[in-house]
């Protein structure tokens, strides 16, 4: 995969970040060396291999349906940059 | 889904609660938290697949879909993509031509809901409440199957039927518990494949499902006749104004890069447990409306609509237990106590009447005591009274005798109000002819072959006895009376 300008950008606007002209450079060389390192993987043949989401072989980690104590709103709103009442403050989002 | 806890938290789900105060470090997003499933949402959801003739996966798994709104903590939902839980499912709806019509289930799958935003009508700024996140939904995907807006209307309520048959959810559009987001297109008579598609949301009842879709119908013609191309978007419903309109989206939205969530582990669902489920699942709407049909002899129409609801079929097979004729007991369902129950807004569940004493006032009229009139009388009365005994006692209904004590019969509201029909034949007999005397045109016109003339009759003698008269015997009198 090559790895170009616009696509760093592309990944950074999805991330949310905003990159400077030299970070962006920096991380087309970075990001173009991590896949080519990965890129070593395709040499391998992986045809009769079952794909792996986990890597701990367990399965059905479930809790029952039972209510457990919330923490309070203002508990809640300790870490939120900005609070209207009991609500989360954030500028407008336009639909 | 009607779990008490979200789907992956021990957090309360119920509705209406002071804005957050149903959250906790897992459901809005705190590093180093570890999510774990709910087991009723999973089964819930195997449930809801089974009544809808889906395949369960035997092996199923969450994944994270990336975005970022203010009402997604932590920057994706958990939902499933591929190996959702349940796939290749279908339910049968009423179509328009009479009959059924089929439409496919493409996968029923997991996933959190997000908070809710409240937007500021002045000033710069959003409210968010995190309550409703990590609420465990399930999303119902069908397969494009569907040709007219009352078609979608038609699957939207029989999936609700059943949905409130398994007690997965109250249907509640409402309250958002149930939410339908459309994918509309339009394409050429009797060409093949689909046109471009719109996906419509924000539809939050019914009426608004019939409508939206309707407009967007024709909205997408008018395009295209007038030359125009159709854009693969998403539009909002204006529920004010009652057209479609085009969220503007930028355009990486759609990158969701979906990928296998590393806090959670595949799911393994066993047969054994399946077939559980399966065991366990009620009578469904399509075999229960069927019965019906066969078992009571009912109208089609009948049976739907006492199948609609649950608790409204279980109400009336209990009357029938109790000793009713099946048709009696839908007509007088169909009839006074769904009015009356309209008018105090209750759900049957909430009757104040139980099937027994429907029964009860039934027997008075086989038994001949009260006419079908006085029955209704003898009906209203006693829920009006029953009402009051149960749900309010401060007098503010209006009922004509007081509230009872314990559960009224129908004997006891007959005698109170001397109800009682008249089945004398001599003290009728006298009526008639003073009805027969006072029309001697009627009487002649009706010898003269004006059969019809006879309900003129039937309704003067029910006149002056105050509806009080054995309609049947009346009936009988007048005969003998006018054949001679
Ligand atoms: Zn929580």
């Amino acid at each position: 995969m090559k790895i170009d300008d616009k696509l760093v950008e592309h990944i950074a606007r999805l991330a949310r970040l905003s990159l400077t002209g030299d970070e962006r450079t920096a991380m087309v060389s970075d990001l173009s060396n991590i896949l080519g390192y990965i890129e070593k993987l395709d040499e391998l043949d992986t045809r009769d291999v079952e794909p792996t989401s986990h890597v701990v072989g367990i399965t059905n980690v479930m809790r029952d349906d039972r209510p457990r104590p919330s923490i309070s709103a203002d508990e809640a709103l300790l870490n939120a940059p900005d609070r209207a009442d009991n609500f989360y403050r954030v500028p407008k989002i336009i639909e | 889904m009607l779990t008490e806890t979200k789907i992956f938290c021990g957090c309360p789900t119920a509705f209406g609660a002071e804005p957050n105060t149903q959250t906790c470090p897992v459901c809005i997003g705190m590093p180093g938290v570890l999510p774990v499933l709910n087991r009723r949402a999973l089964e819930f959801a195997i449930r809801t697949g089974l009544a809808t003739n889906c395949a369960i996966s035997t092996y199923s798994r969450f994944a994270r879909k990336n975005y970022f709104y203010p009402d997604l903590p932590k920057g994706y939902q958990i939902s499933q993509y591929e190996l959702p839980i349940c796939e290749h499912g279908w339910v049968d709806i009423a179509s328009e031509e009479g009959g059924h019509k089929r439409v496919g289930i493409t996968r029923i799958h997991m996933e959190e809901d997000a908070g809710k935003n409240i937007h500021e009508e002045k000033g710069p700024y959003s409210l968010v409440d995190f309550n409703r996140t990590g609420v465990p939904l399930m999303e119902i995907v069908s397969e494009p199957d569907i040709r007219t807006p009352a078609e979608a209307v038609e699957y939207m309520k029989k999936l609700r039927t059943i949905l409130r048959y398994l007690g997965v959810c109250d249907g509640n559009m409402e309250q958002g518990s149930l939410r339908c987001d459309a994918n509309v297109s339009v394409r050429e008579a009797g060409s093949a494949g689909m046109g471009v598609k719109v996906e419509v949301k924000n539809i939050n009842s019914f009426k608004f499902v019939e409508r939206a879709l309707a407009y967007e119908i024709k909205r997408q013609v008018k395009t295209l006749e007038e030359g125009g191309a159709l854009v693969q978007e998403t539009r909002l419903f204006d529920t004010q104004a009652g057209v479609t309109q085009s969220m503007r989206t930028k355009e990486e939205a759609h990158d969701y890069r979906y990928f296998p969530d590393p806090d959670l582990v595949p799911l393994v669902v066993d047969e054994k447990w399946i077939e559980e489920i399966r065991a366990s699942l009620p009578e469904l709407p399509d075999i229960k409306f069927k019965r019906f049909v066969k078992d009571y002899g009912l109208p089609e129409q009948d049976a739907a609509m006492l199948t609609e609801e649950r608790a409204m079929a279980d109400w009336f097979e209990e009357a029938v237990k109790a000793g009713a004729t099946p048709k009696a007991a839908s007509n007088w369902m169909m009839g006074e106590l769904l009015r009356l129950l309209n008018k105090k807004n209750l759900s049957i569940e909430k009757s104040p009447i139980d099937p027994k004493q429907l029964v009860d006032i039934l027997k008075e009229i086989e038994n001949g005591t009260i006419n079908r009139t006085q029955a209704k009388e003898v009906f209203e009365e006693m829920f009006n009274r029953e009402f009051h005994r149960i749900y309010d006692t401060s007098g503010r209904i209006e009922v004509t005798l007081p509230a009872p004590k314990v559960a009224m019969t129908a004997r006891q509201i007959i005698k109170e109000k001397g109800l009682v029909q008249i089945s004398d034949a001599g003290e009728l007999e006298k009526t008639v002819d003073e009805v027969l005397s006072a029309s001697p045109d009627e009487v002649n016109r009706f010898k003269g072959g004006e059969e019809k003339l006879m309900g003129f009759f039937v309704g003067q003698v029910m006149k002056i006895t105050r509806g009080k008269a054995n309609p049947k015997l009346v009936n009988e009198l007048l005969g003998k009376k006018l054949s001679t």
